[in-house]
């Protein structure tokens, strides 16, 4: 008796370090994501602010002002020119045209789904947005350059009587926002869906019509959710990558000319990656400083959004 | 008739009609230009009509044939092929895989079925998301440093060998642009989508699961390994297979971590799918091999060819591709709707 509950004793302790063990490992999973995160900022921080050891870091050889002002990208080009602004110009034009295609058309989406559209029809076409948002963005690309630039924006061009790139702002730009119309409308529809029917059978009673009713009441009280949607797929078209490299093209120019070549952050990088840059050098180097940027910016566009949705978040009960 | 009120009522409804036309029309844009383009891709592809035809002569060839499918890239365009990429993209996937769903659905075991509410806790959701929101290029440049390079901590490119029965696994050190960098990359990509999908599929387990679990003397972990997980599978596996069709289609960070873009040998030197089982030592080749994927393959062939017929050329791949992503899409559609008819609490 007295050792056969000794065992069981042993068992139960053995179970318990067991147990013990499996919640640790399953921590460790979890911090997996922390540690991914730190480990971009590590890498993005001593590759160009401060360097590890005796290498030395982008900013230890650019100074900060001159990456903010120089007018040039031109990294292989003698010593060398860094200056951003080519590269931000560039994506803010596809981000600027991307937005305004893809937040229209998607808070629109929203709306029909959330407040016209029948249960039926609803689960006929999210599925459908479903696969918008699941094509690669390389198909995007080549849609924009195959398709979009020859057959839309050429003739567009020649009315206007503006010379078009085959690589081109506008054709890259119009891809990216057909890209975040499921993001925001599937985003957007979900706050919409949040508000309570009360707030809706209100407003008819008093002889709103389906308009006044989506637009003066329910838009109106799902505001800050719907901001933060369209932070997001910002946030998104600034990171996009594949799409911009095909179809924007990788010459770095400020240029007021959505029809003219441009080079977004993100095609700056894919395009120094691929090149035979030599490890060390300050033109490989120069795409973390490129990264740091972008990282910062969506990073902040991405804390935004959420503070936003927690901040201002109506609490219906 | 000429009432104010009734005709401002009536420009009230017209406004409206209006609107609800918009909306409609709105939600329908992006698919029919989808369609549209859709269309536009598969006519390129078997050659039927070409409205931008780039190689003149050659503009009614049907593309879409078993040459793209089983030969190795190739300069001439009628030869050319995406065999290299279809397996580049099976093996990467798979190691992705490999990777990322314990890691994931670990994790989300961790916060949905252990973690304390707590500022750790919080600390980690917050950062999950915030990583889901982080953009793939950056991805790129984090694996480009910390699984190519290694942070330059290996100088002298050295391999370490570990004996596998069948022959012996090598590990370059540091991993270089081989199939282990970007398997990992992709792996830290799709993690936060993994983990997210995984809590979902948890939560969606009902409470008096695991109180009856609990109730008969099961521990923790086994409520978990044995109801729980069971209960929350098909939700999982969805939520995986969605994730995996997203590794597929990523291609910048894959350059970034440097997919080879001319290749012309399938991962590990394999000649055919034979191999794998009449020359099993193949398969420890491949995590060290150099590959190209196929939406890499596709890039280039649109950008990076001089001959204009490549675009052709990549119309049909873009062609195999999507069935590919389509097909995944349709299986996790089918696990959801089959299982979830089946366990209904």
């Amino acid at each position: 008796m007295k050792s056969e509950r000794h065992s069981l004793a042993a068992k139960t302790s053995v179970r318990r370090a067991w147990e013990q063990f499996i919640q640790f490992l399953l921590f460790v999973c979890a911090f997996i994501s922390v540690v991914t995160t730190g480990a971009i900022i590590f890498v993005l921080v001593t590759e160009s602010i401060v360097g590890l050891g005796d290498s030395v870091a982008f900013f230890q050889q650019v100074s900060l002002w001159n990456f903010l002002t120089d007018t040039k990208w031109a990294p292989q080009y003698g010593a060398g020119e860094f200056g951003i602004l080519p590269l931000l110009v560039g994506t803010m034009w596809v981000t600027g045209i991307a937005a305004i295609i893809g937040i229209p058309f998607g808070l629109a989406t929203a709306i029909y789904l959330s407040e016209y559209a029948s249960p039926k029809t609803r689960s006929i076409i999210k599925p459908l947005l479903e696969i918008l948002a699941g094509i690669p963005t390389v198909v995007y690309g080549y849609f924009a350059l195959v398709f979009i630039t020859p057959l839309v924006i050429e003739p567009i061009g020649r009315f206007l009587g503006i010379q078009v790139d085959t690589f081109n702002a506008m054709s890259a730009g119009i891809v990216v926002g057909i890209m975040i119309i499921p993001m925001v409308s599937s985003l957007s529809e979900d706050v919409l869906r949040a508000v309570p029917r009360g707030l809706r059978e209100a407003g008819y009673a008093l002889g709103s019509t389906r308009f006044d009713v989506s637009v003066k009441v329910v838009l109106p009280a799902a505001l800050s959710g719907v901001l933060a949607s369209f932070l997001l797929a910002i946030s998104r078209a600034l990171g996009e990558t594949m799409a911009v490299t095909i179809a924007g093209g990788v010459r770095p120019t400020i240029t007021m000319n959505p029809f003219s070549q441009i080079c977004t952050m993100t095609s700056n990088i894919v395009s120094m990656a691929g090149s035979d840059s030599p490890a060390g050098s300050v033109e490989y180097r120069s795409i973390y400083a490129v990264a740091l940027t972008l990282f910062v910016i969506t990073f902040t566009m991405n804390v935004l959004s959420q503070f936003i949705l927690n901040k201002y978040r109506e609490v219906y009960q | 008739m000429s009432d104010p009120y009734y005709q401002r009522l009536q420009r009230r409804h017209l406004t409206s009609k209006i609107f609800a036309g918009v909306c409609l029309i709105s939600t329908w844009f992006g698919l029919v230009v989808l369609a549209v383009l859709m269309t536009g891709l598969v006519l390129k592809a078997t050659g039927t009509w070409d409205p931008t035809s780039t190689g003149a002569a050659k503009a009614t060839t049907n593309w879409l044939t078993p040459t793209l499918l089983t030969h190795q890239v190739s300069s001439d365009p009628e030869n050319a092929g995406m065999i290299a990429s279809i397996w580049g993209t099976i093996w990467l996937i798979l190691m992705t895989a490999i990777l990322s769903v314990p890691m994931g659905v670990g994790a989300a075991v961790y916060l949905e079925e252990y973690a304390r509410e707590n500022w750790m806790t919080r600390f980690i959701r917050l950062n999950i998301s915030n990583l889901a929101g982080v953009p793939s290029i950056v991805f790129g440049i984090l694996g480009l440093t910390a699984f190519v390079r290694m942070f330059g901590m290996f100088p002298n490119a050295s391999a370490i060998g570990i004996p596998m029965g069948v022959g012996m696994l090598k590990i370059p050190l540091p991993f270089g642009k081989t199939l282990i960098s970007g398997a990992l990359t992709l792996a830290l990509l799709i993690l936060p989508i993994v983990i997210i999908a995984s809590q979902e599929a948890l939560r969606s387990v009902p409470q008096s699961i695991r109180h009856a679990a609990l109730a008969i003397g099961a521990t923790k972990w086994q409520t978990i390994w044995h109801q729980v997980l069971p209960a929350s599978l098909p939700g999982i596996m969805t939520g995986v297979i969605l994730a995996l069709s997203r590794a597929i289609g990523e291609t910048a960070p894959i350059i970034v971590v440097g997919a080879v873009s001319f290749i012309s040998f399938n991962p590990g030197y394999m000649e055919s799918a034979t191999d794998l089982v009449s020359d099993p030592n193949v398969i420890l080749q491949v995590p060290a091999s150099p590959y190209t994927v196929m939406p890499l393959q596709i890039y280039n062939w649109v950008l990076n060819s001089p001959n204009p017929e490549f675009k052709n050329v990549a119309s049909a791949a873009i062609v195999v591709l999507l069935t590919v992503l389509l097909l995944m899409n349709g299986i996790a559609v089918f696990i959801r709707n089959h299982f979830s008819k089946r366990l209904d609490w």
